[in-house]
């Protein structure tokens, strides 16, 4: 299929092409990010009253589970308000870089170069997620504590490597990017075979190398590219191409899938059940203890959710590829096959976490109108709206919006699982079809227990 | 270079006005002077108003800005015309107060909030102004000088509750020495029997027909508008650990056990039970007012004599009677 380059458009090219966009759009997002920290250190410790939970943990998320995401893929990362303070230092300048670089600018560690720092990063704030989605000063603490991350990341490490390999957020958006219908690649490998200076990874005057560290014509996944477009400024021969394309064109590739890159989507999977059953469901006592950081029932909530997230589930679903190998008649190795069906659970996760949000951003969205005129909950009413009443927004069609979005999730999941088999064992023959069915069912049904569970937590 | 300096400036503006907001918050919180005193409500276990005492000058008008810093709550001021008001997380609530006269009021949290409810007290000293010409009357219990904490089960108790309107088909007038509210107020239903056994005139009643004329005793000292005034207090300040029946069985009455101070903390009493024929017939509504007024030492009742006005203390004090006595058909 053939796909639409935006960048073939002058007015598009140009306006990328520019800093200036970017640049205006992250520091919107950098003053928002200070007004969300002060106000959680200095205004009312009632969340629901307070810009720095409303807006971060409730219009920012859903803006970025259900829109961003899924539509933009990285597009997040190049407008961040995270690492900006950091990046300025490191290459010497808010506008572009300068010969005033600051930092060490170390190589990031080869044993960290995958995924499990975020995963783990993302496995601690979410085992502390219900204290900082409600309680104003330890959402500011916790966002103080990640831009100081960054800022020391950036001074002893090249480029982006808190964004490539520490930023917990960062490691979702990248695993989910791969469904966006929009991609940065290179027209022409051979232009840059051909191109031995490879501006585009180590910079010119007309802007720095790939902050992300990717060499563009080896580019074949959204999940590293940052989208920052610094590859459009540094590339001499307009080999840069910004392509619409099918939803999801990433998933089924091939691409020697590492294990981390399984126990993203798993662990992403098991947090979306997880605060499905905890900030959604009917027990009390899960909720308090996930609350009441620090207290022996809370290590009892952390410690059964870690267990699910990196034995229980992983398990379970290695269960299903083992099962799906005997079936199949597959001769490959466990952690290969797990892997690459794993990629299966990238729509099905996605469609969990945006079921998910849409309960909790629905609900409190209308908080958003309130703290926009008094984001300190100070008594001030600065555009009118700080009384207005909360109001649920669509309380009648969410049942039907989530079980929706959880059936394509499992739909889109069933079809990946399908054809990631019938590459995986040759699915041109009627054998080889049967086989890949037989290979992919237990994977799917997998997916269906999961949405399943899902829905139950959700409307059940 | 002159797009450098312009995206630094546009940083510096992207950090520097948010917090400018923080600066505005603060200031009218660090300033002495002020118009308006901010009140935070807080649950009890978090450390309830803050701040939970203040001094006002008599006769000037106080603006009071109060907010939750939680969950919802209400403000009022004890044995005052103030009209009570909801706070609400997050939001405020502004309210303009004068006290004419000085003195130490208690203003309290009128919604059930937590466990600790009762505990979030705070006061307001008045100063200035004239004081009062009469001096505060000492309540009844200290004039009778009762033991509140002593027990009081009575001896013996009839087989049903006694009923003010059997004990008014009887056709028969109690000794005029004991119809008056003085006497009602001071003496136990056991100490009444007493009396009512000792008339010779009345030997031909039994026991239980002798309790319902003390039930009919009872309700001549009260009126059904007291009555009404005792049921909403009650089922304002006073249900949630006794019950709604007076049974001793409120829904925060678990949560007692663990909220009375010291060492004993988990064997504190569970909530009276105003139902229990042996427990009430022996208490006087004199004991029953102090226990009010100072509340139960040890135990999870709090004291309500800074909040509750005498006539509000006595209308509670003859609504609690319904529980044991039958009144009305």
């Amino acid at each position: 299929m053939k796909r639409l380059d935006l960048l073939r458009s002058p007015a598009v090219a140009s306006l990328l092409r520019s800093r200036w966009p970017t640049l205006a759009i992250s520091l919107l997002a950098l003053a928002g990010f200070v007004l969300a920290i002060v106000a959680g250190l200095a205004g009312t410790p009632v969340g629901s009253r307070n810009f720095g939970i409303i807006a971060v943990w409730i219009a920012w998320w859903a803006a970025l589970i259900l829109i961003a995401v899924p539509l933009l893929g990285r597009g997040w990362c190049s407008i961040c308000p995270l690492p900006l303070p950091g990046a300025w230092l490191q290459r010497g300048g808010v506008f572009a870089p300068s010969a005033r670089r600051r930092g060490l600018g170390l190589r990031w560690p080869r044993r960290l170069r995958n995924l499990w720092t975020q995963n783990i990063g993302f496995a601690i704030l979410a085992v502390l997620s219900t204290a900082i989605l409600t309680q104003p000063s330890v959402s500011a603490m916790v966002l103080l504590g990640l831009m100081a991350a960054a800022v020391g990341v950036s001074l002893v490490f090249e480029r982006r490597a808190f964004c490539s390999y520490v930023c917990p957020v960062g490691g979702f958006i990248g695993l989910y990017s791969q469904v966006a219908p929009l991609e940065i690649r290179v027209r022409d490998a051979s232009v840059c075979a051909g191109h031995s200076e490879k501006t585009c990874y180590f910079g010119s005057q007309h802007g720095e190398g790939c902050p992300w560290q990717v060499f563009p014509a080896g580019l074949n996944r959204n999940s590293a590219c940052g989208m920052c477009f610094e590859c459009l400024r540094t590339c001499p021969h307009d080999n840069i191409a910004l392509r619409l394309r099918p939803f999801g064109s990433d998933l089924p590739r091939p691409a020697g899938r590492r294990l981390d890159e399984a126990y993203k989507g798993l662990l992403m999977l098991a947090s979306a059940l997880a605060y499905s059953a905890v900030l959604l469901g009917p027990w009390g006592a899960i909720k308090t203890a996930a609350f009441r950081v620090g207290t022996p029932e809370w290590a009892i909530f952390a410690g059964a959710f870690l267990a699910a997230a990196f034995i229980g589930l992983p398990g379970a679903f290695a269960l299903h590829v083992v099962a799906g190998r005997a079936l199949g008649g597959l001769r490959r190795g466990l952690r290969e096959t797990v892997a690459e069906f794993a990629q299966a659970l990238i729509p099905l996760g996605l469609a969990g976490w945006a079921a998910f949000s849409l309960s909790f951003v629905l609900s409190n969205l209308s908080y958003l109108w309130a703290v926009l005129s008094d984001p300190f909950g100070a008594g001030w009413n600065l555009i009118g709206t700080a009384a207005g009443a909360w109001t649920p927004y669509l309380g009648g069609a969410l049942p039907a919006l989530q079980t929706g979005i959880l059936v394509c999730g499992l739909a889109w999941a069933a079809s990946l699982a399908r054809r990631i088999a019938a590459r995986l064992v040759g699915g041109g023959t009627l054998g080889g079809r049967r086989r890949a069915v037989a290979l992919a069912s237990p994977v799917v049904s997998f997916a269906l227990g999961v949405t399943v569970l899902q829905l139950w937590l959700l409307i059940g | 270079m002159k797009a450098e300096l312009l995206a630094r400036l546009l940083a510096v503006a992207g950090i520097v006005v948010p917090l400018a907001g923080v600066g505005v918050v603060l200031a009218p919180r660090l300033s002495s002077g002020g118009e308006a005193i901010e009140i935070h409500a807080r649950v009890a276990e978090e450390g309830g108003w803050q701040p939970s005492e203040l001094v006002v000058a008599a006769g000037a008008p106080i603006r009071l800005r109060l907010t939750s810093d939680d969950v919802v709550h209400g403000f009022a001021v004890g044995q005052s015309d103030i009209q009570a008001v909801e706070i609400l997380p997050g939001q405020y609530t502004e309210l303009t107060v004068t006290f004419d006269r000085p003195g130490r009021y208690a203003y309290y949290c009128t919604r059930w909030c937590g466990a600790g409810h009762w505990r979030m007290r705070g006061t307001i000293e008045v100063v200035g102004g004239e004081l009062p010409s009469t001096a505060p009357q000492e309540p009844l219990y200290v004039a009778l000088g009762l033991d509140i904490d002593a027990p009081h089960l009575a001896p013996e108790a009839p087989g049903r509750r006694p009923s003010s309107v059997a004990g008014a088909a009887l056709g028969v007038e109690p000794p005029a020495e004991m119809t008056g509210r003085g006497y009602y107020e001071s003496h136990t239903p056991v100490q009444a029997i007493e009396s009512l056994r000792a008339e010779a005139s009345l030997s031909w009643m039994d026991d239980q027909e002798m309790w319902d004329l003390v039930a009919l005793l009872w309700r001549r000292n009260t009126t059904a508008e007291t009555l009404e005034t005792g049921r909403e207090l009650f089922a304002q300040n006073c249900a949630a650990c006794h019950g709604e029946a007076g049974g001793g069985d409120g829904v925060m009455a678990g949560s007692l056990l663990t909220l009375a101070d010291g060492p004993s903390a988990t064997e504190a009493p569970q909530p009276a039970d105003f139902t229990s024929l042996r427990s009430m017939l022996g208490a006087s509504p004199a004991l029953l007012q102090g226990k009010i007024l100072r509340g139960g030492m040890g135990t999870g009742m709090p004291y309500f004599g800074p909040i509750l006005t005498e006539a509000q203390i006595w209308s509670l004090v003859d609504y609690l009677w319904t529980f044991t006595m039958e009144y009305e058909e």
